[in-house]
């Protein structure tokens, strides 16, 4: 096997065009993102000039979106919030069909509930035991836990030393515990309403997306409210809100003694993609780059069968077995080395002119980052080995070559620049080799944010190594029945 | 077919276009599959071997190249998947005598450089057995009468040398022994110098002014005449001494005596006239 290594190897380096077209999907998958980065350019111009607000950051470094609305009083240390969710009522402005009228209603995931937050800044830690629109009681912290707790209007937030419980009940008497968090020092603690826009997706008459987001609200009734340990007085908050927002985003809070009522809008969750550029713009390269990819791929195995070189290999290698992976492992070699060297080229460098530029970036991890890198030569280098597969089993240049990108990339493009509908896109990238694309997702979908999550928007169906893992089955199925075939088949 | 190559000499394997010379050759290397039997290289069969190349060098299609690559580099990744090293190429390099023309790519060879490397890389493992499957074709007379020295002295060097060809005065000289194929079957399987004297037959050409006393006198003698132009005779049933000694008892002038001796195409052609398909 060394031996075929060293001869494929010898043989893919030895063909300059091989060489210049791995060169040429570098510069395609590394350049194209840099220019999107540079021309990428965010303007905010307001009162204060050209100042683009500040995205806040959760506790564990995701953007985040944090506005509610938040009647509460201090929590120096231990102590306990209990209530219950006697009433939900909301209004939605313009919803469809008509568009043309404010209706009472209450979108699936207004919150309202209890919580206890670190401090009033945005972003800061939380806990939050909660009654929302349609998917009933949870337990949420951090903006990005979510634990369901069925559906019990009793709320109890309790805190020992530095652990929370969150505990529901249907009759205030018998306690359920759903989830403990910690959260530790000087605390604020108090009943929240919040209640993310109304949001819907179209189709545009001639292809796109067009998202609509309608200002709601939400009003939670609460009635036996008792807190134990908390001092000062009870002082109503929008956090984060802004001056001159609509008035109806503005909460309130009306305090009877017996009853409490709050009103409120925003949303306590992780921004998505209102949280900044994602970082895989910087590679919308590789779609691209994976043109030459594949017509290297292709060719490396192509070029003998249109020569009859392939008799002087299978004459130098009579068991045949190995020669298809030997081909595999160099093309696939070679493709990650530069897919490597692109990306990790034009992630940073992306970055880095898009936020002179005044860009938000949507903060992600070091490992997400590096996943993102990897993943995006590990996507053109399977890729490469499917195109090689296809070469083996057409054994004609164009035909495997147009196999391959109606395979991978059509329906990448089609799924992506949402000329077909979103649950079409959506399966397409579940189904096809284009699902490794989902390896570029940063940003995760979360389940309890009603958000833009198609594929034309960059969420996947598929998490980011699942749709890699359907990429590699389709090239190790391929590769499969080309070394069977090669094996049957007279040279 | 069932035929044995032998070492040490040259064989050539003939017979008309489509006879399956090539793809006997094929079928030794593993390339094709036989409807049925099976074909074995030194008693095994040539898919096992680990470094195939080492047991057996084959010459099957010379215009098999990459253009883009360099004649060194055909060879150096052929030499590589046998576990063969830049040194071995370069020394096949200087047999063929391609050495200035190696790190030229091979798009822009002639027909005879491009035979040269097919040779090159069949040589290369240094193998015992080897196959040329038409060798000459497109060489000039000067690459033909190289190719033949070639062949003699890889066969003098004890290799089993099989060498094909549907032109048999290209094998004139070379082969050692014949293989006669038609139709798919081994029509001949015999020694050339055997082949060339029952063509020949013991027959003797005489050339004589007096052709009329000639025909009498070998008559005389119990030979067998024919007339084969104005002063040209063939005789049968005497040898060419014998053939001299009845002219000269009988005082008939001649001009020459001589044994015939068939070319090998001529004998070939004998072979050959019932299983001709394609002409």
């Amino acid at each position: 096997m060394i031996a075929l290594l060293r001869s494929e190897w010898t043989k893919f380096r030895t063909v300059r065009g091989w060489i210049a077209g791995s060169i040429v999907a570098v510069l395609l998958t590394a350049g194209v993102g840099l220019l999107g980065a540079a021309g990428t350019v965010r303007s905010c111009e307001g009162p204060q000039g050209n100042v683009c607000p500040e995205i806040p950051i959760g506790p564990g470094g995701q953007a985040v979106t944090d506005r509610f609305s938040f009647y509460h009083r201090a929590l120096p240390g231990d102590g306990s919030i209990t209530a219950k969710v006697a009433g939900v009522s909301g209004v939605i402005t313009y919803p469809p069909p008509g568009h043309d009228q404010i209706v009472p209603g209450v979108v699936p995931w207004a919150k309202v509930g209890v919580m206890v937050k670190r401090d009033l800044t945005q972003g800061s830690a939380y806990t939050a035991v909660m009654v929302t629109g349609d998917h009933g009681t949870r337990v949420q912290d951090d903006f990005v836990n979510d634990l369901a707790a069925g559906g019990d209007p009793w709320l109890r937030l309790s805190r020992t030393g530095d652990v929370l419980t969150g505990e529901t009940s249907p009759d205030g008497t018998s306690w359920r515990v759903v989830a403990t968090t910690r959260l530790a020092g000087p605390a604020v603690v108090g009943l929240f309403a919040a209640s993310p826009c109304d949001v819907t997706l179209g189709q545009g008459s001639l292809g796109g997306v067009i998202g609509a987001c309608r200002l709601t609200n939400v009003t939670g009734r609460f009635e036996h409210v008792t807190v134990e340990g908390a001092a000062g007085t009870w002082t109503h908050d929008d956090v984060g809100g802004e001056p001159g927002a609509p008035s109806l985003s503005v909460g309130a809070a009306r305090d009877w003694g017996s009853a409490i009522q709050l009103t409120g809008s925003g949303d306590i969750a992780p921004a998505g993609i209102d949280g900044g550029a994602v970082i895989e713009r910087t590679l919308s390269g590789a779609t691209i780059g994976l043109i030459a990819v594949i017509v290297v791929g292709v060719l490396f195995v192509t070029a003998e069968y249109r020569r009859g070189l392939i008799r002087s290999t299978l004459a130098a290698s009579p068991g045949r077995t190995g020669v298809l992976p030997a081909k595999a492992a160099v093309v696939a070699a070679v493709t990650f080395a530069g897919g490597l060297v692109a990306a990790a080229i034009a992630v940073p460098v992306g970055l880095r002119l898009m936020r002179d530029r005044n860009n938000a970036i949507a903060p992600v991890t070091a490992l997400t980052e590096v996943r993102v890198i990897v993943g995006t030569a590990a996507l053109l280098a399977v890729t490469a080995v499917l195109a090689l597969a296809m070469g083996a089993l057409f054994r004609r240049s164009a035909a495997a070559v147009i196999a391959t990108i109606m395979l991978v990339l059509l329906p990448q493009l089609l799924a992506t620049a949402s000329v077909i509908p979103a649950p079409a896109a959506e399966w397409l990238l579940r189904v096809t080799p284009a699902a490794g694309f989902a390896i570029q997702q940063s940003i995760p979908e979360y389940p309890q944010v009603e958000d833009y999550s198609v594929p034309a928007l960059g969420y996947y169906p598929l998490p980011p190594l699942g749709g890699f893992a359907v990429t590699c089955l389709y090239a190790a199925a391929a590769l499969g029945a080309a070394i069977v075939l090669l094996r049957r088949r007279d040279a | 077919m069932t035929f044995t190559v032998r070492p040490g000499v040259v064989t050539g394997f003939v017979g008309p276009n489509g006879a399956g010379k090539s793809t006997t050759m094929r079928i030794v290397v593993g390339l094709d599959r036989p409807d049925e039997g099976s074909a074995l290289v030194g008693g095994a069969a040539y898919r096992t071997l680990k470094r195939p190349l080492t047991h057996v060098g084959a010459l099957l299609d010379a215009s098999a190249l990459q253009p883009s690559r360099t004649g060194r580099d055909h060879l150096l990744w052929l030499a590589r998947s046998q576990g063969l090293g830049p040194r071995r190429v370069d020394e096949v390099l200087g047999l063929v005598g391609l050495g200035p023309a190696a790190r030229r790519k091979a798009g822009g060879y002639s027909l005879g450089m491009r035979q040269r490397l097919g040779i090159a890389a069949a040589l290369l493992g240094d193998p015992p057995v080897l196959l040329f499957d038409e060798p000459f074709n497109g060489l000039d007379p000067e690459g033909i009468v190289w190719i033949r020295g070639l062949l003699r002295s890889l066969a003098d060097g004890g290799r089993a040398v099989l060498v094909s060809s549907h032109l048999m005065s290209e094998l004139q000289d070379v082969a050692g022994h014949l293989i006669v194929a038609g139709r798919g079957r081994v029509v001949a399987d015999r020694d050339v110098e055997g082949l060339i004297a029952a063509a020949s037959d013991g027959r003797v050409s005489l050339r004589t002014t007096a052709r009329e006393d000639a025909m009498e006198a070998l008559a005389r003698a119990g030979a067998t005449v024919t007339v084969t132009g104005t002063d040209a005779l063939t005789v049968s049933g005497l040898t060419a001494a014998g053939t001299v000694a009845a002219l000269t008892a009988a005082g008939v002038p001649f001009a020459e005596v001589s044994a015939h001796r068939a070319t090998l195409e001529e004998a070939y052609m004998e072979l050959t006239r019932e299983s001709v398909e394609f002409r």
